[in-house]
């Protein structure tokens, strides 16, 4: 009876009537719900419990003990991570790569579309492309093994060609003067055509009114590229380089792991191959878990600052 | 000017045939590894590793008969084969069950709930929790280690749950009418739609499942369930003689392939796959690189 009385006097106030309402409104969409609850169990049990997970980087695991019995150690295993070189060689290592791979491997595919853009013949055009994105389809277990022959020196075609013109071969793969270029150039030979879709989109975008109006004007081909096609460019690669940015800690394990050996692990161990040489190879559970939680957290950090950056310059971000 | 027009002309030809020289020599620097490694691979065991060639003077096919006699390589197809159907079906599955009730307006706290699906895009448990959750469930060298721990990707729901949205929603609204429920309106209505989308996503995730290696590497460690990469892997890092069991072979066999053939052999197999599907596909990706760069 004084549920009736108050649902007519104040009904959004009434703790009782809103979950009646969140149950109705929940009865009505039951077949929805019915869809919903298989992927979000996905989720709760894949993804949430693996970030409850992360507590052990606070603890000293024991298997036995399992993760929720493990004693609290609190930042114990911080500490030492900080304390150790071991970790700080393979930061540097993180950040250096990424630094080279952003510099040398971004601007890449804007070139490429750039000049493919300018390729008249349509046929022509269409074979380069395709060309193009074939590496992006081997995944790099593959290519690991097919760079260990291709650079291998002795029955490597480079280091057959620097023998035959008398030069001394190269072990690039285990040379740490050149580990780093090797993982820079294979990165950027795999990413090249693929990465460079979204601006022959763009490009295919442009309004062709505005190449019209600066022929008029008296453009030459060159001309219209400087001052009609790069200008378009510029908003989508504004968003990409802050994307690329955000993502300087997120080290391509595959890659690294595939092509790296001991022999070059003063230059090319990054965060992620020294997480799972750590946790899995050598189980230091704690420790790993608080390698990888460092870098978790930075990541996550730079994509929301990036994304923040990336709304105020252009009004457009991932949310 | 009409000096000034012939010089320009004259300056364009020689940019088109110098860009049309560069993605020539393009095409090329990304096409030789394969093609070398093909050569190679096609190369009988006369011919000396040393030397360069872009077809083997000498071609022999023993490399890929040895390959295909290993009993690791045959089951690693089968075991990469069914992975990746079943793989496919079910994130496909699951993708979709998943999009509909958060692409539909009414749906109670969607926000919350997309919310709880997108934040893992950018913050996971990593590596370890995973692992150490795939061996508390029990899923050590199960083949539903490779399948489950995948089963949603949180960014192809988002591309599938933004297509479901931008469909009229005056489709399902005669389905409401006849009283046909939402599972019904999924099914007969809007899956038809979508199966632009449906193919694209399928094909994303099929060639993830073939390439996939590292799950495989953490959680199988029996020999006979592992994935092809991962044992092509074995065969190029740790050699050919423990992973082929070549040792029982008489001394003629043995001479007729290198070992260098026979690792080229192994990468070629699992690549060959992809290399033959990936022209007729890669039209949907590009498609589906569009879709997703509209509104992530």
């Amino acid at each position: 009876m004084q549920v009736v009385n108050t649902k007519k006097k104040l009904p959004e106030n009434t703790l009782l009537t809103k979950i009646n309402y969140f149950f109705r409104e929940y009865w009505k969409n039951r077949y929805l719900l019915l869809l919903l609850l298989p992927g979000i169990i996905f989720f709760i049990v894949f993804k949430y419990i693996p970030m409850y997970g992360l507590q052990i980087a606070f603890k000293d695991y024991k298997f036995l003990l399992g993760i929720h019995e493990s004693p609290w150690i609190g930042l114990d295993t911080f500490r030492k991570m900080f304390a150790m070189e071991s970790f700080w060689q393979v930061f540097r290592n993180t950040l250096v790569i990424s630094f080279y791979q952003l510099v040398i491997g971004f601007p890449a595919p804007i070139i490429f579309a750039l000049l493919l853009n300018e390729v008249r013949k349509m046929k022509f055009k269409k074979v380069v492309q395709t060309i193009s994105y074939l590496p992006h389809f081997v995944s790099w277990v593959v290519l690991g093994g097919l760079f260990m022959q291709f650079l291998s020196p002795s029955i490597g075609p480079i280091n057959i060609l620097i023998k035959a013109l008398g030069g001394q071969p190269i072990y690039f793969l285990a040379d740490t003067d050149w580990f780093r270029t090797v993982l820079v150039s294979t990165e950027v030979w795999k990413g090249l055509g693929w990465n460079s879709i979204i601006y022959l989109a763009a490009l295919s975008g442009i309004d062709p009114a505005l190449y019209e109006a600066a022929k008029i004007d008296g453009a030459g081909r060159f001309k219209q590229v400087i001052h009609v096609t790069i200008p378009s460019l510029i908003p989508i690669i504004t968003i990409m380089i802050i994307f690329a940015t955000g993502k300087v800690v997120n080290d391509n394990f595959d890659q690294v792991f595939n092509l790296y050996n001991p022999a070059v692990y003063s230059v090319g161990d990054v965060l992620s191959t020294y997480t799972y040489r750590r946790g899995v190879v050598n189980m230091e559970y704690s420790f790993a878990t608080a390698v990888g939680l460092f870098k978790n957290v930075i990541s996550f950090g730079l994509v929301v600052g990036t994304n923040y950056i990336a709304r105020r310059i252009n009004d457009y971000g991932l949310w | 000017m009409a000096g000034n027009k012939i010089k320009t002309s004259f300056s364009e030809k020689i940019f088109d045939s110098t860009n049309t020289l560069f993605m020539i020599i393009f095409c090329m620097t990304t096409l030789y590894p394969f093609v070398y490694l093909l050569s190679m691979s096609l190369a009988s065991a006369n011919v000396p590793l040393t030397q360069l060639y872009l077809i083997p003077p000498e071609i022999s096919f023993e490399s890929y008969k040895r390959v295909f006699s290993s009993n690791y390589i045959a089951s690693g197809f089968l075991v990469t084969i069914y992975k990746t159907i079943l793989g496919t079906l079910l994130s496909v599955l699951f993708t979709f069950t998943l999009a509909y009730p958060l692409s539909r307006k009414y749906f109670p706290n969607r926000g919350f709930w997309t919310a709880l699906v997108v934040f893992t895009m950018f913050f996971s448990g990593g590596l370890i929790p995973n692992y150490l959750l795939v061996r508390n469930l029990g899923l050590m060298n199960s083949i539903n280690a490779l399948v489950l721990p995948n089963l949603v990707n949180a960014f192809y729901m988002t591309i599938v749950r933004n297509y479901m949205m931008s469909l009229p929603d005056s489709l399902e609204e005669s389905a409401k009418i006849d009283g046909a429920n939402d599972i019904r309106i999924l099914v007969s209505i809007i899956l038809p739609i979508c199966k632009p989308i449906i193919a694209t996503i399928a094909l994303w995730i099929a060639v993830w499942h073939w390439n996939e290696w590292f799950q495989c590497l953490l959680y199988i460690t029996d020999p006979s369930k592992q994935v092809l990469q991962v044992i092509m892997r074995r065969v190029v890092m740790e050699g050919t003689q423990q992973v082929m069991d070549l040792s029982g072979q008489s001394e003629v066999e043995a001479a007729a392939v290198t070992t260098e053939g026979v690792k080229a052999a192994t990468i070629m197999v699992t690549t060959i796959p992809i290399l033959i599907v990936y022209p007729f596909i890669q039209k949907y990706f590009v498609k589906g690189i569009m879709v997703g760069s509209l509104k992530g």
